[in-house]
């Protein structure tokens, strides 16, 4: 477990999470990152040998549900907050992802 | 003029003594005097309101038996309103306008409410002060140099400083009853699929869950009945039937049983403040002296919930805030230096749109969901969870509801904790274990510091057993008259 964090790990958490960050976001990161974890490694004193994760607590009900189509969005509607929307082709416009 | 309760509001309404449109205009007035120094609102919805308050005064007879005919109120900032700017308090979504209504929303209009306005928020939820606002902070109307605690700060200011008598906050690990606390007022966060998320600006799923604010219990009871229901639009959201909370406000706690974690609360692992400590035992002696009985509980686990808490919260951020990426909505940042390959413009938008306690929770969670590091880091947090829980149950088969107090310490100073994340989430000691087993928990002032800061009690319930959270709440509320006070700014114009 790192005790703390490398300008190079920082680096490739944020290449993972899509964020560009500056010099001095990759240092203060390194640090901060490095104290929390820090902090959350007393979990690992704990004996769960056998105890399941909890991902969520409903319990006791049904989610599923009949696939049933209902009224959904408007085209115009769904792209009116787009930064580059083409509504007259009922699209978002990004840059070239093909070379 | 005196903070208004939403019974007042409705009542006076009902009875033809106010009309809407004059409920709405006072609002506004308090609103306009009260809110440039304290900035509790991101959004103003003056004629959209005025004009909703027109409609009810045109059409009485359809409104008259509704819950909420005519009450003003102010949604926090993470609830999707149609038509009405949605930001979190992020630049990232700074120009978003929903195109439909939370369901929570679209219930309280049903109801006869008037929305008022937006409210200031850490951003995405995601703090304890709401100083992680892209718009600035929100100050706290019993202290302006302090914090109103948060994230949902805006709401317990828009309260506490009479502006509106309901809010709605979003709560992941106390962020409707810290600022509750801080602000001297109360804050409900219902059993995990009380109230539909669908509309909620995602932050951590699993533990995410909207409640009101309000001046007293009776309101917050009030209002939960309105806002609580199973939602198809929201597959967590839970078919038990609603139940009449304003009927369960007996007045009576006799034989009530309170779990007290002491080892928790003055064994020193919480930190809690000696003034704060003082009220917190006043407020037990209060409820038995009408008959409620103190038994001590364990909770062992308890200890652990905040690093549970900011392993499982950050995982589950990281992988919501993904869809901000500038494609379908938000900000999206221009090309530079000649990159404007598409990750190239994802990455700068991510880093342009969001604030620096987002990315920290954004990098942090996408670590502990890393390859090779996610059995350490979250799936023992998840397993952690699961000891909480079970702590739980066990206290509650000895007691009705768990007493703590709501935060260890009263309202700190804005800047006091911003260079030092680790003990901003030290403060959530006694919230953030309600969220991890997903159980109703509840916040009523409990007294003030010798300084004039608020001091507030929680009470944790059983799952889906708010009623007996809010009599136990209404009962020492009626004991007390902490909850009538009112922050100097808010009583005159």
């Amino acid at each position: 477990m790192p005790a703390g964090f490398t300008r190079s790990q920082v680096e490739a958490i944020a290449a993972l999470a899509y964020l560009e960050l500056d010099e001095k976001e990759i240092d203060l990161f390194a640090r901060q990152l490095g104290d929390i974890l820090e902090y959350v490694n007393q979990l690992q004193k704990i004996d769960t040998t056998g105890v399941p994760p909890t991902a969520s607590v409903v319990t006791g009900h049904e989610a599923d549900r009949p696939d049933e189509t209902r009224p959904s969005l408007e085209r115009a509607d769904a792209l009116a907050n787009a930064p580059d929307g083409a509504p007259d082709v009922g699209l978002f416009r990004v840059s070239r992802v093909i070379g | 003029m005196s903070r208004a309760t939403i019974r007042g509001v409705r009542d006076a309404v009902r009875q033809g003594d106010r009309s809407a449109v004059e409920v709405c205009q006072d609002a506004f007035a308090r609103i306009d005097a009260r809110d440039p120094p304290l900035h509790a609102f991101n959004t103003v919805t003056r004629e959209r309101a005025l004009q909703r308050a027109a409609a009810i005064d045109c059409d009485r007879s359809r409104w008259h038996d509704q819950p909420l005919v005519g009450v003003p109120v102010a949604l926090k900032d993470n609830l999707c309103t149609r038509g009405v700017r949605t930001t979190a308090s992020s630049r990232i979504l700074e120009s978003f306008i929903p195109p439909y209504d939370a369901t929570v929303v679209a219930r309280l209009e049903a109801a006869g409410a008037v929305i008022v306005g937006k409210t200031n928020c850490d951003e995405f939820a995601m703090g304890s002060s709401t100083e992680n606002s892209a718009f600035g902070p929100a100050r706290n109307p019993w202290a302006p140099d302090r914090t109103p605690g948060g994230s949902s700060g805006g709401s317990a200011v828009a309260v506490a400083a009479g502006m509106a008598p309901l809010a709605l906050g979003s709560d992941t690990g106390g962020s409707i009853r810290q600022p509750a606390a801080f602000c001297g007022i109360v804050g409900l966060k219902p059993t995990y699929g009380r109230v539909s998320r669908y509309g909620l600006l995602a932050f951590a799923s699993s533990l995410d869950q909207i409640g009101p604010l309000t001046g007293t219990v009776s309101d917050a009871a009030l209002a939960l009945g309105v806002i609580a229901g199973a939602d198809p639009a929201d597959a967590t959201s839970a078919p038990q039937p609603v139940q009449d909370y304003s009927a369960s406000l007996t007045g009576d706690v006799r034989g009530a049983r309170i779990g007290v974690p002491s080892r928790l609360v003055d064994g020193g692992l919480g930190g809690v403040d000696a003034e704060v400590f003082r009220a917190f035992s006043k407020a037990l002696d209060a409820l038995v002296a009408r008959g409620a009985a103190l038994v001590d509980v364990e909770l062992p686990h308890a200890e652990y919930a905040i690093p549970v808490y900011y392993l499982i919260a950050t995982a589950e951020a990281s992988s919501n805030l993904a869809r901000y990426d500038g494609v379908r909505y938000g900000f999206r940042a221009a090309p530079e230096g000649g990159r404007d390959d598409l990750r190239s413009i994802y990455a700068r938008t991510r880093e342009r749109g969001f604030g620096p306690e987002v990315k920290r929770r954004i990098m942090l969670g996408t670590y502990v969901l890393s390859a090779g590091y996610y059995d350490a880091y979250y799936l023992k947090a998840q397993q952690v969870r699961t000891l909480i829980r079970r702590d739980y149950d066990e206290a509650f088969d000895l007691v009705d509801v768990v007493a703590m107090p709501t935060s260890p310490t009263p309202a700190f100073k804005i800047g006091e904790r911003v260079a030092d994340p680790l003990q901003m989430y030290l403060g959530d000691v006694f919230t953030v274990s309600a969220n991890l087993a997903g159980l109703p928990a509840l916040n009523v002032p409990c007294g003030f510091t010798s300084g004039g800061l608020p001091i507030g009690l929680q009470l944790t319930g059983r799952f889906f057993d708010e009623a007996t959270v809010l009599r136990i709440a209404d009962a020492y509320e009626s004991e007390t008259e902490w909850w009538k006070q009112e922050p100097a700014n808010s009583k005159s114009r």
